[in-house]
């Protein structure tokens, strides 16, 4: 009984890390292959840190994070959630700009990059997936889009809203839509990427989708929060997020 | 207005899933639970658990896979596929099929204890009395299980009001087909909108609460089939 209880408590000092830094970040469903990658670059050069994503909708985060939520660092993929937590002072420091998103239509059962928005009011276009415009910056970006080429009336029908953009692009992977608007830099990953080509949705016809992140009040203190934020400025965050399609902030006439 | 249109219509819609489902799985949940009830074999066992599985299961998990069957690629799609019917996913009858799966355990297992508890005493009296199997369930069982009827269709029809995760897996939120009000009260969080939040779902703990007082009020006691010992 004794070698147990020890046993135990040998287990619970061990998994205390002598460096007892970790940081969560909440990041938007849209990062979650362009994040992925940038962690393990992070975690490459600084091995002993933990660090934790967690992935889901802005909208939810910047609720969560209003009650009090432990994220250490907010990345969301619309740059006035952010700001607005500044205001309400869950927030340090400023909300910062890291990427500018793009949509594109895509779709599992045939090669989109032969598509134009006009495609979605074919017969054979059942189901369209788009992110719930109410909370996910996606969904609100593709319906800007559609009501600016005429088409939402048209085919407002046909519509099926993720709850984020990568139950979003879930629905379409699996056939369920046969078609929808999701973003750039989930389908350039080759797991989507596969399936077939995207078009990419004319930045006119949506406002910006300028992206942001800040720290929050939870990482007051914390010196591995800041250095993962100062990495995110660094050569190597910036070409994995070019490389999953997202424009980076300085260079908007790039693409 | 306290509730806006779109939010009655969410809760009229959530009502009239929860009054289908119920209807359904009474059809289909008193066969079963009878079987479970009377059933000897070893058969018995695994078919329960079968049936209890929806309790357990996370909803996101049930909603997944039910997903995937009813999706294009899966057995249940490519069937309708062929049938020339509509796809299942994101429609309201899709959602109908996942509710019935979701609530069958709250139906059945409630008539199932209360058919167990008839016993097999009136059954054989009434099989002396010349009443056919058919004959007797209907006028022996149907009548000494009613207070597990009452139980199992009121249970049935809050939890199906109360689904949420097997609504955001295979709904696709579309609105008076699959927005119920489980999925509108978490739009307006997600949005922010937090007074029409408050309002709809106080709107639905009353409901909800009126239901389940009137279960607690007016269920009898089982008493049926007892002999006094």
């Amino acid at each position: 009984m004794i070698s147990k209880i020890s046993f135990f408590l040998c287990c619970l000092f061990l998994s205390m890390n002598a460096h007892a830094e970790k940081i969560t970040i909440a990041a938007a469903a849209d990062l979650k292959f362009a994040m992925d990658e940038i962690v393990t670059s992070f975690k490459n050069v600084n091995p002993d840190e933990s660090v934790v994503v967690i992935y889901g909708s802005s909208g939810k985060f910047h609720t969560q994070l209003r009650h009090g939520a432990p994220f250490d660092i907010f990345f969301s993929a619309d740059i006035n959630y952010p700001r607005e937590l500044v205001r309400a002072g869950v927030a340090i420091g400023e909300a910062k700009p890291y990427a500018i998103g793009r949509i594109v239509l895509w779709s599992a059962s045939q090669d989109a990059s032969k598509m134009t928005l006009n495609s979605l009011m074919e017969q054979k276009i059942t189901r369209i997936a788009i992110a719930n415009p109410k909370h996910a910056p996606y969904g609100k970006r593709a319906e800007e889009a559609l009501r600016a080429s005429g088409l939402w009336d048209k085919i407002e029908q046909k519509l099926v809203y993720g709850e984020n953009i990568a139950q979003t692009a879930q629905y379409v992977q699996t056939g369920n839509a046969e078609a929808g608007i999701i973003a750039l830099s989930l389908a350039v990953n080759p797991e989507l990427a596969n399936k077939g080509g995207y078009m990419l949705i004319p930045d006119n016809l949506h406002t910006p989708l300028e992206q942001g992140f800040v720290l929050t009040k939870h990482a007051e203190g914390n010196a591995l929060a800041k250095m993962f934020a100062d990495y995110m400025s660094g050569k190597s965050a910036r070409a994995i997020m070019v490389k999953y399609g997202f424009v980076l902030p300085n260079d908007i006439n790039a693409k | 207005m306290y509730l806006t249109e779109a939010d009655l219509e969410a809760v009229w819609l959530t009502i009239r899933l929860a009054c289908i489902v119920t209807l359904i799985l009474l059809l289909v949940g008193t066969p079963i639970a009878w079987w479970l009830a009377r059933a000897k074999t070893w058969w018995k066992g695994p078919i329960g658990a079968v049936v209890a599985l929806p309790l357990v299961l996370p909803p996101s998990v049930l909603g997944f896979y039910l997903l995937l069957a009813m999706g294009p690629n899966g057995p249940v799609g490519q069937l309708i596929q062929t049938l020339g019917l509509t796809p299942l996913p994101f429609t309201f009858w899709g959602l109908v099929i996942a509710s019935v799966f979701y609530s069958l355990p709250f139906m059945v297992q409630p008539l199932q204890t209360a058919f167990e508890a008839i016993g097999d005493r009136p059954l054989e009296v009434a099989a002396t009395l010349r009443a056919s199997p058919l004959n007797a369930f209907f006028t022996v069982a149907v009548p000494l299980a009613l207070p597990g009827f009452l139980s199992a269709s009121i249970l049935t029809f809050a939890h199906t009001v109360g689904e949420f995760g097997v609504v955001l897996m295979i709904g696709g939120n579309v609105p008076g087909v699959t927005r119920v009000a489980s999925v509108q009260i978490y739009d307006h969080v997600e949005a922010l909108e937090y007074t029409q939040a408050h309002h709809l779902a106080g709107v639905m703990l009353a409901f909800s609460f009126l239901i389940l007082l009137s279960l607690y009020i007016w269920r009898k006691k089982p008493n049926n089939g007892r002999q006094h010992e």
